[in-house]
C-alpha cells in the first residue's frame, strides 16, 4: 500500500515538473472548466478560481489535476453528473459542487469515478446531491476530508454519500457524509480503510457493508441515522475506536452484524442505541473493550451465533444487557464488567466470586412472546426478573460471565 | 356536599398521615433528584414508583379513613343531611387531600430542580395527571371495600388484595396468557387487556411518551397509533373515568341502601 503511494507520488511529481498550469475564472480567457479540461495535456493543473459554473457532465479522461481556489462553485441545476473521472491518477480539489438530482433512475452523482485508479478526491463541498462520490471499478484511490450533505427523505427517492462498488485499496478518511440515504456505502471492496469520518442523520445506515472482505474502519462516529452500520455478508471486518450514538428509534440499532465471519470489533463506544449490536448469524467474532452504555439492549441475538467471545466491555445502565433468542453455542463471556452484578468479591481480586448471568428473565421471555415487551417496567416484571436472578431456572445455564469484574474497565 | 368535603378535607390536612405522605413524595423527589441530576432520568424512576406506590397507599388511606372516622360519619347520618352528600362529601375530601400531597410533594423538588427549563415538563405533567387518577380510583375502591365489610381486618384483607391483584397478579395472568397464546396475533388482545387494569394503562400511557418507548419495538409501535391519536387519548381517559365513577356509584349506591 504505502509502496504504491511512494510510487505514484514519484510519477506525479516527475511529471509535474514538465506540466502546465491552465486558470479558470469568470474574467479569464477560458471560463468552463469543460473548456480547459479540452485543452489540457496529460498531466496538467486546471486551477478554477472562485467564481459559480454552471456546467454537467465534465468528463475527465487523461491525467489531470482540478483544484479549486477561492471557493468556486459548480451548480449542476439538476441536469445531470458533473464531474465523471474516467482516466488514471487524477485528483480533485477544493470544490463545491451542488445541485445534482436529476432522475432517481440514472444513480447521478457529483463526482464519479468509473474503471479509473490512483484517483484522489479531497477538500470538496458537495451539496444537494444525489450521489456524492461514487467509485465503480477502481483502485487505489483516496478520498478525504470531503463534507457531503443533503436532505434525503426517504429510502427509495435517495442516494449514497460515498458509493463503492467492486473496488479495492480506497481509503476513505476524514469525510463528513449527513442527509443521505446511507452515508458511505462499500459494495464487493476489498483492502480498504474506512476513518476518522462522521456520519450523521442519514436515512438509512451510516456506514454500510455489502460482500466486502478484508476491510477496517476506525475512529469513526456514527450519530442520529436510521441505523448506524450494517455490516452484511462480509468476512474478516475490523472495526475499532468507532462510537456509535442515538441511534434511537423502534426499529434502529448502532450495529448490524449479518452473516459475518471473523470479525474484530474493540475500543467501540455505543452509546443510547435502542440496539447496541443486532446480531444475525455470526461466527468467530471478538468483541473486546467496547463500552455499552445506556443502551435498550446492548447486544441483542439472534440466529446462529457461534464462537463468539466477549472479553472485557462493561454494560452499564442498559435497559438488557444481552438477549438472545436461541440457546447460545460454545459463545463465551469473560471478565466483563456488568453494572447490574450485584455478587461479591471476598479474595479481593476484583473479579466477582459469584457468576454473572446476563440475560434477564423478561428478556428471555420477551423475545418468545414479542407482545409481552408492553408490560416493561411493570412491578411483576421486576419480581419475576429478581426470583430469576435468585435460582435461574429458565434462562440458558450456560450462558454466564465466570469472572465478572468489580470495577469499570477505563 | 361542600361543606362535608371541605370538613374532609382539612381534617385530613391537620392529620399527622397526610404530613407523612407528602414528606415522602417530598423526599423521595430530592433523593431521586439528587441522585442522578437528570430530570428526565428522574421521571422513568418516578414512573415505576409512582405506579406501585400511589394505589397502595390510596386504598391503605381510603379504608383506614372510613374505619377511623366512622363514629363522625353515624353522628352526621344523624343529621338531616342526604347520604349521597355525605359519602360522596368524603370520598373528593380524601382523593383531594392525597393528590395534593403527591402534587405539591414531587412538585416542589422538581421545580427547585429546574422542570420548567427542561423540556419534560409535560412528562411530567402526565406524571402527575395519571397520579392523580390513580389516587382517585384507588381511594373509590377502598370505600367500597370498607362499606361492605364491617370487619376491619377483613377490610383491610380484601383492599391490600385487591391492590395486589392489579398491580402485580393481574400482570402476571396476563403474561401466562401471552406465552400460552403464542401461536396466535396478541396485539390487539395485549391492547385490550391493558384496557382493563387502571395500573397497567397509566403504566403504558406514561411509557409511550417517554424515550423508552423505542424500546417496546412493533408492539409499541402498534400502541403508539393507537395511543397517539385523539380517539385514543379520549379512550383510555374515558376508561379511567369509568374506573372512577363506576365505584363512586356504587358508593352512593350501596350507602343508601346500608344498615348503619
Amino acid at each position: 500500500m504505502i509502496r504504491t503511494f511512494i510510487l505514484l507520488f514519484l510519477i506525479t511529481f516527475s511529471i509535474q515538473i514538465i506540466a502546465q498550469q491552465i486558470e479558470v475564472c469568470p474574467t479569464c480567457k477560458i471560463k468552463s472548466i469543460k473548456e480547459a479540461v479540452k485543452k489540457a495535456k496529460k498531466g496538467d493543473r486546471i486551477v478554477i478560481k472562485s467564481g459559480t459554473y454552471f456546467e454537467t457532465g465534465i468528463i475527465i479522461d487523461k491525467s489531470l489535476k482540478l483544484s479549486g481556489i477561492g471557493n468556486p462553485i459548480i451548480d449542476g441545476k439538476n441536469k445531470g453528473e458533473v464531474i465523471t473521472i474516467v482516466a488514471d491518477s487524477v485528483e480533485v480539489s477544493g470544490l463545491t459542487i451542488i445541485n445534482v438530482i436529476s432522475s432517481f433512475t440514472q444513480d447521478d452523482a457529483a463526482i464519479k469515478v468509473k474503471k479509473a485508479n490512483h484517483f484522489s478526491i479531497h477538500d470538496n463541498t458537495l451539496k444537494n446531491v444525489f450521489f456524492g462520490i461514487t467509485v465503480q471499478k477502481s483502485h487505489h484511490g483516496l478520498i478525504e476530508n470531503n463534507t457531503i450533505a443533503s436532505n434525503a427523505t426517504q429510502e427509495y427517492n435517495s442516494g449514497d454519500g460515498i458509493h463503492l462498488w467492486y473496488s479495492s485499496d480506497i481509503e476513505v478518511i476524514s469525510n463528513k457524509v449527513s442527509g443521505l440515504r446511507d452515508g458511505i456505502y462499500l459494495e464487493f471492496v476489498s483492502n480498504s480503510s474506512v476513518s476518522k469520518n462522521y456520519s450523521s442523520k442519514n436515512v438509512r445506515y451510516g456506514l454500510h457493508f455489502m460482500f466486502s472482505n478484508n476491510d477496517k474502519y476506525t475512529d469513526n462516529t456514527f450519530k442520529n441515522n436510521g441505523a448506524g452500520v450494517a455490516v452484511m455478508f462480509s468476512k474478516k471486518i475490523k472495526m475499532f475506536r468507532n462510537t456509535f450514538a442515538k441511534n434511537w428509534g423502534s426499529s434502529s440499532y448502532g450495529l448490524l452484524l449479518k452473516e459475518i465471519y471473523d470479525a474484530e470489533i474493540e475500543h467501540n463506544f455505543f452509546d443510547q442505541n435502542t440496539i447496541g449490536i443486532n446480531v444475525e448469524g455470526s461466527t468467530r467474532i471478538d468483541y473486546k473493550n467496547n463500552d455499552f452504555i445506556n443502551n435498550g439492549w446492548a447486544v441483542k441475538i439472534s440466529g446462529a451465533c457461534y464462537e463468539n467471545k466477549f472479553n472485557r466491555n462493561n454494560f452499564i445502565s442498559n435497559a438488557f444487557d444481552i438477549s438472545c433468542q436461541s440457546k447460545l453455542n460454545s459463545n463465551m463471556f469473560d471478565q466483563n464488567y456488568w453494572s447490574e452484578y450485584t455478587g461479591y468479591d471476598l479474595d479481593k481480586n476484583g473479579i466477582g466470586d459469584v457468576p454473572f448471568r446476563p440475560v434477564k428473565l423478561f428478556s428471555y421471555i420477551a423475545d418468545q412472546t414479542p407482545e409481552a415487551i408492553v408490560l416493561l417496567r411493570s412491578l411483576f416484571v421486576d419480581i419475576i426478573n429478581f426470583s430469576e436472578k435468585v435460582s435461574p431456572v429458565f434462562t440458558p445455564d450456560n450462558l454466564m460471565d465466570k469472572n465478572p469484574l468489580m470495577k469499570k474497565i477505563k | 356536599m361542600f361543606k362535608i368535603l371541605k370538613y374532609s378535607f382539612f381534617d385530613l390536612m391537620r392529620s399527622r398521615w397526610s404530613y407523612v405522605y407528602f414528606l415522602f413524595y417530598l423526599l423521595l423527589g430530592f433523593v431521586l433528584l439528587f441522585l442522578n441530576n437528570d430530570v428526565s432520568k428522574a421521571i422513568i424512576t418516578l414512573l415505576n414508583i409512582i405506579i406501585v406506590i400511589v394505589p397502595l397507599i390510596g386504598t391503605i388511606f381510603g379504608i383506614m379513613y372510613y374505619y377511623n372516622s366512622r363514629e363522625f360519619t353515624e353522628l352526621l347520618l344523624a343529621q338531616p343531611l342526604k347520604r349521597t352528600t355525605i359519602f360522596l362529601g368524603q370520598y373528593i375530601g380524601l382523593s383531594v387531600s392525597l393528590s395534593l400531597s403527591l402534587l405539591l410533594g414531587l412538585g416542589i423538588p422538581f421545580l427547585v430542580y429546574g422542570l420548567f427549563e427542561s423540556s419534560e415538563i409535560w412528562n411530567f405533567a402526565s406524571l402527575i395527571i395519571v397520579g392523580v387518577f390513580l389516587t382517585f380510583i384507588f381511594v373509590a375502591l377502598a370505600m367500597n371495600i370498607a362499606l361492605s365489610n364491617e370487619n376491619r381486618i377483613k377490610g383491610f384483607g380484601y383492599a391490600i388484595l385487591v391492590w395486589l391483584f392489579m398491580a402485580v397478579i393481574y400482570d402476571g395472568l396476563f403474561l401466562i396468557s401471552l406465552m400460552l397464546f403464542n401461536d396466535y396475533p396478541l396485539d390487539k388482545f395485549s391492547l385490550i387487556i391493558s384496557m382493563f387494569n387502571p395500573i397497567d394503562l397509566s403504566r403504558i400511557l406514561i411509557l409511550l411518551k417517554l424515550d423508552i418507548s423505542a424500546l417496546l419495538g412493533y408492539t409499541g409501535a402498534l400502541f403508539n397509533k393507537f395511543f397517539g391519536t385523539n380517539w385514543g387519548m379520549f379512550i383510555s381517559f374515558f376508561v379511567l373515568s369509568c374506573w372512577i365513577v363506576i365505584p363512586a356509584w356504587i358508593i352512593v349506591y350501596k350507602s343508601m341502601r346500608k344498615d348503619f
